[in-house]
C-alpha cells in the first residue's frame, strides 16, 4: 500500500520522530529493525469475541478475506500465546474484570484493537445501564476499528495499521512503550473505576 | 376460544377475561398454580409449551403475562398475574409445570425482583448478585455511580435462595446449596473458544463424567429491552439486528409484524415477498456458518472454508441490497427500507444452482464421516416432552420430533400458501440436529425457488405515519428465526414509545436444557451438545 494512501501519517512520524530524538544505535537498531520485521509480520490475535464483531472476525479468517496472507492467522485461544487482542464486540460490567484479566495475561509486548463502535464508545448500547463506554477506560487501546460491525477489509487495515505502529518502535532499550502501559495501570487502579 | 373460556371459567369462578387476538385470563396469585397445572393436564386445554414469561411494571403493580401454547391443538392463551405490593413482591412458580420456568422467573426476578414462590433457584440469572436494583422497573435509578464498572472480580457465592411455601401458609427462605461438598467443580467459559461466545458453564465432573452444569450468562447482556423503553418504535428496530445476527431478518420480520398488526397496516405484496426471500436467505447462510463452526469444534477446521463460502455469496446479494454484510437494517415498519437491487434475481438464481452441489459436498465431508458419527449418533438425545417442556424449539425441537416450526403452527405473512416442508426427525441426538438442518437449507432453496420468478410489482413500503402511536394495549408476534421461535410483546399506553418491548429469544431455552443434555456424557460430548444446539450467546443474554 502506497503512503499517501494510509490515513494517520502524522500519528507515525510523530512516534518516528519521537524515536530519533535521542539518535539511534547503529548495532541495537539494526537489530530492532530485524525483530521488527520479524514481530510485525507475525502478529497473532487472541481468540476473543463477546458479539456481532466476532463473526466478521470468523469470516477474516476464512478463504475469501484470508488473514493467513499477512501472517495473522493463528488465533490462539491462550492470551499467553497471542501479541494482540482484538476486542470484537461489546464489553458489558459483567465482562469487564475478565477482559481486564485476559489484557493482563498476554505477554509483553502487547496491543488491543478496538474493534467496533461498542468497543470504541459503547456503540448503539450507549445508553445501557449495564454496558462499558469504550474500552479504553479498562484498557489502553492502540488502534480504533469503527464500524458496526467493521468490514473484514476495514479490519485488515486496522491490524495493518498496527504492524506499522509495531514497525516503528524500538524493541531493544526503548522501554517507552511498557512505560505507557505502567502510567495506564497507575490511572486506573482496579479498586476505583467508578465514572 | 369460546371453548377454552367457558371451561376455564366454570373451573376458576375468579378469572376474569379478556379478549383479542389471543385470550387473556386474569387470575388471582392463589388460584394460579392450581390453573396452570389444570391448564396442561386438561387433556381439552393441553396448554404444554411455555412460550415465555413477560414480567412488567404497570407502576401500580407488578406482574406477569405467560403466554402458552397447546402443541396439540395448536391454540394460544395468556394468563395475566399480578401482585400491588412493590417492596417484596411474590408470585407463585410454576417451574413443576413446565421446566423452562425455572429459569424464565429468574429473568423475571432479575429484571423486576419478583419473587417465585418454591422456585428451587432465585438467583439473578444476568446481573451480578451485588447489583443494585431491578433495571426494568419503572422508578430504576439509571445513575451510572449506583451501579459503576468494577474491574475487581465478580463474588461468587456456591449457593442459592429459595422460598418454600409451608402447609400453613408461611413463606420461609430457604439456601440451597448448588454442588454437592464433594462435587469437583470446572469451570469453562466464559472466554472459551467452544462456548460460541461468552458464556460460562460451572461443570460438576466425576472423572470425565459431568454430574451438573450450572450456566451463567450476562456476559453479554445490554439491557437492549429496557433501552427500547425510551425510543421511538422506528428507533427500536435495529437492536433486532445485533441480537442473534443470523437471524436479523427475521428479527426485523417479527418486530415489524407486531407493530403493522398494532397500527392495522397493510403491507404489500412485494415487501411480504422480499421479507420472506430475504428470511429464507438469512436461514440458508447462518445453517450455512452453523455447520462451519460446529465442525471447527469437534476439530475439522477445513469445513469452515466450504461453508462460508455458500455464506459469502448470500451475503454479496444482501449487500447489494441491504447496504451491509450484518447489520442489515433492511425490514421498516410498512415494507422494507429500500426496493431490491436490479442483480437481485440473477445472484440468487446463481445461488439456488450452485447449493445442491454444496450441500452433497456437505453430507460427503462431514455427515458420512465415521468420526463425526462416532461423536454425534446417540449423543445428547432429547426426547420429545423435554424439549416441550424446556420450550427447545426451532431445529433443535424439530430433531426430537417436535413440529414446532411457526412458519407452519402460526403461519404469518406468505408463508401460509407457500409449499414447502417442515422437516422433523424423531432420534433427537446431535447428528438429527445437525441433519436437519442441512435439510432445511434445502427447504428454504424451495421456498426461494417459488418466490424467485414471482416476485410482484408494487411498492416495496407502504405509506406510514410520520410518528408511530401504537393504541394502547398489547401485541405479540412469534416469527421463526434461524434458532428456533422468536417472540416480540409490545405494550403501549398509546405514546410514541413502548411501556415495554419484551424480546423472548429462541436461544435461552437452548443453552438451559444444556445441563439436562450433558448429565451423565464425558466433558467432549458438552462441546458437541452445545454445538448442535447452535445457542447465539447475545440472543440469550440480550
Amino acid at each position: 500500500m502506497p503512503y499517501e494512501a494510509w490515513k494517520d501519517n502524522e500519528y507515525i512520524e510523530q512516534l518516528l520522530a519521537e524515536l530519533r530524538a535521542n539518535g539511534t544505535n547503529v548495532i541495537v537498531g539494526s537489530f530492532d529493525k530485524l525483530i521488527n520485521w520479524g514481530r510485525s509480520n507475525s502478529i497473532w490475535p487472541l481468540t476473543f469475541a463477546t458479539s456481532c464483531c466476532g463473526i466478521e472476525f470468523v469470516s477474516l479468517g476464512a478463504a475469501r478475506y484470508d488473514m493467513a496472507r499477512f501472517g495473522w492467522e493463528v488465533a490462539r485461544a491462550s492470551p499467553r500465546q497471542a501479541d494482540f487482542m482484538m476486542v470484537a464486540g461489546t464489553i458489558v460490567h459483567r465482562m469487564a474484570p475478565v477482559m481486564r484479566r485476559l489484557y493482563d495475561q498476554l505477554a509483553e509486548p502487547k496491543y488491543v484493537i478496538a474493534c467496533g463502535g461498542c468497543a470504541i464508545s459503547g456503540g448503539p448500547f450507549r445508553k445501557s445501564y449495564h454496558v462499558v463506554k469504550g474500552i479504553d477506560e479498562i484498557v489502553p487501546v492502540d488502534v480504533y476499528c469503527p464500524g458496526c460491525p467493521p468490514r473484514p477489509e476495514a479490519m485488515i487495515y486496522s491490524i495493518m495499521q498496527l504492524s506499522r505502529k509495531m514497525k516503528v518502535e524500538r524493541f531493544f532499550g526503548g522501554v517507552n512503550r511498557q512505560e505507557k502501559i505502567k502510567d495506564f495501570l497507575a490511572n486506573h487502579p482496579e479498586e476505583s473505576l467508578g465514572y | 376460544m369460546a371453548n377454552i373460556q367457558e371451561k376455564i371459567a366454570k373451573l376458576f369462578p375468579e378469572a376474569t377475561f379478556e379478549d383479542g387476538e389471543i385470550l387473556l385470563v386474569n387470575i388471582p396469585d392463589a388460584k394460579w398454580h392450581q390453573l396452570a397445572k389444570c391448564l396442561k393436564e386438561d387433556a381439552e386445554l393441553h396448554f404444554d409449551h411455555l412460550v415465555t414469561i413477560v414480567g412488567m411494571d404497570w407502576t401500580d403493580k407488578l406482574g406477569c403475562v405467560y403466554y402458552l401454547n397447546s402443541t396439540k391443538h395448536n391454540t394460544s392463551l395468556s394468563v395475566k398475574v399480578t401482585t400491588d405490593d412493590r417492596e417484596k413482591p411474590m408470585i407463585h412458580s410454576v417451574h413443576d409445570v413446565w421446566k423452562i420456568a425455572t429459569t424464565f422467573e429468574r429473568e423475571v426476578y432479575d429484571f423486576f425482583g419478583i419473587i417465585f414462590i418454591n422456585n428451587p433457584d432465585m438467583r439473578r440469572l444476568f446481573l451480578s448478585i451485588d447489583w443494585k436494583g431491578y433495571p426494568l422497573r419503572k422508578d430504576y435509578d439509571m445513575n451510572p455511580e449506583v451501579n459503576p464498572v468494577s474491574l475487581e472480580n465478580e463474588r461468587q457465592e456456591d449457593t442459592t435462595v429459595s422460598y418454600v411455601e409451608k402447609e400453613d401458609g408461611t413463606i420461609e427462605k430457604k439456601v440451597v446449596e448448588i454442588f454437592a461438598p464433594e462435587d469437583f467443580v470446572v469451570n469453562i467459559g466464559p472466554q472459551h473458544p467452544a462456548t460460541h461466545g461468552v458464556l460460562r458453564f460451572r461443570t460438576a465432573v466425576d472423572g470425565e463424567t459431568i454430574k451438573k452444569i450450572d450456566f451463567y450468562s450476562g456476559y453479554i447482556h445490554r439491557g437492549i429491552e429496557k433501552i427500547c423503553e425510551g425510543l421511538t418504535y422506528p428507533q427500536t428496530l435495529h437492536f433486532m439486528d445485533r441480537m442473534d445476527y443470523f437471524s436479523g431478518q427475521q428479527y426485523h420480520h417479527g418486530l415489524c409484524l407486531a407493530i403493522e398488526k398494532a397500527l392495522g397496516i397493510e403491507v404489500s405484496r412485494r415487501a411480504h415477498v422480499i421479507r420472506v426471500m430475504m428470511d429464507e436467505l438469512s436461514r440458508i447462510a447462518s445453517h450455512c456458518l452453523f455447520l462451519g463452526t460446529f465442525c471447527m469444534d469437534l476439530g475439522a477446521t477445513t469445513m469452515l472454508f466450504y461453508t462460508l463460502r455458500v455464506r459469502e455469496q448470500i451475503l454479496d446479494i444482501m449487500e447489494k441490497t441491504c447496504g451491509a454484510r450484518m447489520t442489515f437494517n433492511y425490514g421498516c415498519i410498512g415494507g422494507v427500507m429500500q426496493d431490491l437491487h436490479p442483480d437481485f434475481v440473477k445472484d440468487v438464481k446463481e445461488l439456488l444452482a450452485v447449493l445442491p452441489k454444496n450441500i452433497k459436498e456437505y453430507n460427503e465431508l462431514f455427515i458420512g464421516n465415521v468420526i463425526a458419527k462416532g461423536r454425534l449418533e446417540k449423543v445428547g438425545v432429547l426426547s420429545r416432552e423435554d424439549a416441550i417442556s424446556y420450550g427447545v424449539t426451532g431445529p433443535s425441537g424439530r430433531a426430537s420430533g417436535w413440529a414446532c416450526d411457526v412458519r407452519k403452527t402460526h403461519p404469518y405473512s406468505i408463508y401460509g400458501e407457500l409449499d414447502f416442508e417442515e422437516v422433523v426427525y424423531t432420534e433427537g441426538d446431535s447428528m438429527a440436529r445437525t441433519k436437519l438442518r442441512i435439510a432445511e437449507i434445502e427447504q428454504s432453496a424451495k421456498i426461494l425457488e417459488q418466490l424467485i420468478d414471482n416476485i410482484p410489482e408494487g411498492e416495496y413500503c407502504v405509506k406510514v405515519p410520520k410518528i408511530v402511536k401504537l393504541p394502547a394495549g398489547h401485541y405479540f408476534q412469534l416469527v421463526e428465526g434461524c434458532r428456533g421461535a422468536f417472540g416480540v410483546y409490545i405494550e403501549s399506553d398509546g405514546g410514541t414509545s413502548p411501556l415495554r418491548l419484551k424480546l423472548a429469544p429462541p436461544c435461552l431455552p437452548l443453552a438451559n436444557v444444556v445441563d439436562h443434555l450433558t448429565q451423565g456424557s464425558k466433558i467432549a460430548d458438552l462441546i458437541t451438545i452445545g454445538g448442535s444446539l447452535d445457542y447465539i450467546v447475545p440472543d440469550i443474554d440480550r
